[in-house]
């Protein structure tokens, strides 16, 4: 069924009795072309991609709990392109690209809305390190603006700025930047590759790998065996678990970054803000709660949930650069398993392990990646060869020398 | 989480920063003939468990020691805390 103003129309009007689930719940086939292992976003779009762009084949996709149950349901939403490092922003830029064309192309409301982002500056120093970034960007075919103090009171009049320790100066704007609606972008290209005849199998755990000569054959699963020409593994936050199975020690720890939602409010936020010197960030929903968040608790962690020290920090960057919000009550707090690698950057490559590859370590910022991710991870499955904008992201850059540190923090997984 | 520390007894954990896995205690020989690839592995690979964990923690606002922290993963449960001066010693990490 094609998605359609005027399907809506007719629906209204006939009981909305021709609404169908979007996708099948098949079980799974003795052997498959290719397996996706992980049904969150990157998984589902890897599958969307590889069944619509590159070859039809039997492809299928394991997810042990539910589709979008991972972080593509846990996080704040945000998609954006501005990195600095050419390793990264063309691939960032790619993936916004395909944000934009999205919702037409998998015929599904993923609610994209470029509101705008906006990254705050408080120093000279921070001044000259956001131009280098913005005139970055804007050689990759991004857009970037950067903001005097006049233009952020424009928009933002009601922001702290004359805070003593970091009063703010202006700030480096991506007005293509914005937020889109996460769980819609997991069912969109999920009822895409289910269209497309990918199987989604649900609750269906890889316990593990079996390799001969070097060679991976098929999955052990809670399902039974999976025979399978090739495997990607998509799992962000539980890869280290995943790729021991094929004796695989990765540059990666899992860690929890939490986020908090409050109360509805009224319309305040046009676009997404980020205060990084006091480690808070924050957009508004369209119910209107106020989604933020901040750094990462700091250690390794699987357990979905952080402790109290990174919420007080938390809420003091929110009081700190909007005091408005002192008494907004807080509705939600969650956490994510990230998975932070040894760079701040991600992985899409092939492993030693042949008919095995590798989509992980995307720390913090997988959501935004989501398009370009699927689309670079279906090219290396397809092709055997990286696609043009994810070439640098390699498993073996860190043993080459060749990390893409956008922070500059060295082999460091928490402070990224 | 409260860190019981060895000396100083329990101890909130924001008062330590957090380094890793306490296998960074064996550092490699620089000298060996196969350095370069195990301070790749040293610098960059990790378990990564999903449960016990044995990690660095560093109480920079308290007495400044080192201490391996054994923490489950999963449930931030926190099952002993030595000093990793005595770990060193011992001669295991």
């Amino acid at each position: 069924m094609r998605y359609s103003g005027l399907r809506v129309i007719k629906e209204a009007l006939t009981g909305h009795k021709g609404w169908k689930p979007i996708w099948r719940n098949p079980d799974p086939q003795p052997a498959y072309d290719y397996v996706i292992v992980g049904g969150g976003g990157h998984g589902l779009a890897t599958a969307y991609y590889l069944a619509n762009t590159f070859r039809k084949a039997r492809i299928a996709v394991l997810e042990k709990g539910w589709l979008g149950s991972g972080n593509i349901g846990r996080n704040t939403t945000i998609i954006r392109s501005n990195y600095l490092l050419p390793g990264n922003e063309p691939f960032y830029e790619f993936s916004m690209k395909l944000w934009e064309g999205l919702e037409q192309e998998f015929n599904f409301n993923a609610m994209v809305s470029q509101r705008g982002i906006l990254n705050l500056l408080h120093t000279d120093a921070q001044r000259d390190a956001y131009r280098r970034r913005g005139n970055a960007m804007r050689l990759a075919g991004a857009d970037a603006e950067l903001l005097d103090q006049a233009g952020v009171r424009a928009m933002y009049p009601w922001l702290n700025f004359d805070n003593a320790r970091f009063p703010i100066k202006g700030g480096l704007m991506q007005r293509r930047a914005g937020t889109a609606r996460h769980d819609g972008v997991a069912w969109g290209y999920a009822r895409g590759a289910d269209r497309a005849g990918v199987d989604l199998i649900q609750n269906c755990e890889v316990t593990g790998m079996r390799i001969e000569n070097g060679r991976l054959r098929g999955l052990e699963t809670s399902r039974g065996y999976i025979a399978a020409g090739k495997v990607g593994v998509a799992v962000a936050g539980s890869t280290g678990r995943v790729m021991a199975m094929a004796g695989m020690r990765m540059p990666i720890e899992s860690h929890v970054l939490q986020a908090f939602v409050s109360e509805g409010l009224k319309p305040t936020i046009d676009g997404v803000i980020t205060f990084g010197a006091g480690h808070f960030y924050v957009s508004q929903s369209d119910k209107g709660g106020l989604v933020f968040g901040g750094d990462i608790d700091g250690y390794n962690s699987y357990a979905q949930r952080g402790n109290m020290a990174v919420v007080e920090d938390v809420a003091q960057g929110g009081m700190a650069l909007m005091p408005m919000i002192g008494r907004a009550r807080l509705l939600r707090i969650w956490g994510g398993i990230m998975d932070m690698s040894m760079d701040g950057s991600p992985i899409i490559d092939k492993t030693p392990v042949e008919g095995l590859y590798l989509n992980a370590g995307w720390c913090y910022g997988g959501f935004k990646a989501t398009p370009a991710s699927g689309y670079a991870f279906a090219h290396l499955l397809a092709t055997d060869t990286p696609h043009e904008t994810a070439r640098f992201l390699r498993l073996d850059r860190f043993e080459r020398g060749y990390p893409i540190d956008e922070k500059g923090m060295g082999a460091t997984p928490n402070l990224h | 989480m409260l860190i019981p520390h060895p000396l100083l007894g329990p101890r909130d954990s924001s008062e330590f920063s957090y380094l890793g896995d306490a296998s960074l205690l064996d550092r490699p020989d620089g000298m060996a003939a196969d350095a370069a690839a195990r301070f790749h592995e040293y610098v960059h690979l990790r378990d990564n468990p999903a449960g016990v964990h044995r990690e660095l923690w560093f109480h920079e606002q308290g007495d400044r020691s080192w201490l391996v922290v054994t923490r489950n993963t999963l449930t931030h449960e926190i099952l002993g805390a030595e000093l990793a001066s005595d770990v060193k010693k011992g001669g295991a990490a």
